[in-house]
């Protein structure tokens, strides 16, 4: 079968969706063998960390990011180089307190729901996309870096947009750095 | 994009995820299996929506008296080899074969989602979990151009694999 080259391009649109459709055949699963929504988004945000801590290394590999400085460096990269090399979106960053450890990315535009209408009767508390947090929690904590991550706003759950909390905790006390006196 | 990479490690989770929360055993074995194959069905499905979809835009000026994409179930099997194959795995089957009575044996000697895990027979005994999905998906793309099958794997060294259809007559 010949096609014509102009016809090649639309199947690398495509590619983005099995990503997409495998994520949502794997809520669909969860939604039957767990009854709970907190059920739910516990194994989502498990996995999502399973994942982090690979996707890490696969991110710095690609991207040469160098050595960040504050906890909002790390969130500009995490919005403007992550999350751009794996979904093709740049979520904006603002920060919420003035000790800067909390922050917020805003997802106006969130591929991983593009198939979804809304979520499913009886599971107003589904985050549907608690991948992410997983993901982003992991990712840090193979760089050492200890955070809590949630979803503070989804635009599924009636919300105007979609806001992911990063909150960056105390840092874990380098032990091989104490010199032994 | 890298997002073969966010695929593969969501396939892996997926895989060790459904094993994870099930016992041991013959019979719990053939439940997760049923279970990743069934969502592998699921996007075989909505990907050939997607892909309907996708070339009904862009050919919407080429449109003749013959609309058929397909011949026959020989070019639907040659379709999914080419197309279905390259759009998710970025790469053709590297050899179709088929009695021509309804069975197809399709060969990839390079099969992207066990090039991580082994070249040849370490973790053989592994390696059905993690074809599961794409007999799945294979079924479903199938079942989505109007044709019901059921699809088996084998691997007998790492990473390559076949993949046989058996058409089902309705």
């Amino acid at each position: 079968m010949s096609r014509p080259a102009h016809q090649r391009p639309a199947y690398h649109k495509i590619n983005k969706d099995l990503f997409v459709l495998t994520y949502g055949a794997l809520v669909a699963q969860l939604c039957k063998d767990y009854e709970k929504d907190e059920d739910v988004n516990q194994y989502l945000d498990k996995m999502g960390y399973g994942i982090g801590t690979r996707l890490v290394e696969d991110f710095l590999a690609r991207s040469c990011v160098g050595r960040c400085h504050s906890y909002s460096e790390i969130t500009d990269i995490i919005a403007q180089v992550a999350f751009k090399m794996y979904l093709g979106i740049t979520p904006s960053v603002t920060c919420n307190n003035s000790s800067r450890n909390e922050f917020s990315l805003i997802l106006d535009k969130n591929p991983l729901v593009e198939f979804v209408e809304e979520l499913p009767a009886g599971r107003s508390s589904l985050c549907y996309c608690n991948l992410l947090c997983g993901i982003i929690r992991g990712a840090l904590e193979m760089v050492h870096l200890a955070a809590d991550v949630t979803f503070l706003q989804d635009r599924l759950k009636g919300d105007s947009v979609t806001e992911i909390g990063i909150t960056f905790l105390k840092k874990r006390e380098e032990k091989k750095y104490r010199r032994k006196k | 994009m890298a997002d073969e990479a966010l695929f593969l490690l969501l396939h892996n989770e997926m895989v060790s995820g459904v094993y994870k929360s099930a016992e041991q055993g013959e019979v719990e074995n053939g439940r997760c299996i049923t279970k990743l194959e069934n969502m592998g069905f699921r996007v075989g499905q909505g990907l050939i929506e997607r892909i309907n979809t996708v070339l009904l835009l862009v050919n919407l000026f080429r449109f003749t008296k013959d609309t058929a994409r397909f011949k026959d179930e020989l070019d639907i099997m040659k379709f999914i080899c080419k197309d279905f194959w390259t759009t998710v795995f970025k790469k053709q089957i590297d050899n179709l074969r088929t009695n021509h009575q309804g069975i197809y044996v399709l060969q990839d000697n390079k099969f992207r989602l066990l090039t991580q895990m082994s070249a040849g027979k370490q973790y053989l005994e592994h390696a059905s979990k993690y074809l599961a999905f794409t007999c799945g998906l294979i079924r479903g793309g199938l079942s989505n151009l109007g044709i019901k099958s059921i699809v088996t794997a084998e691997v007998s060294s790492m990473p390559a694999c076949k993949f046989q259809v058996m058409i089902q007559k309705l």
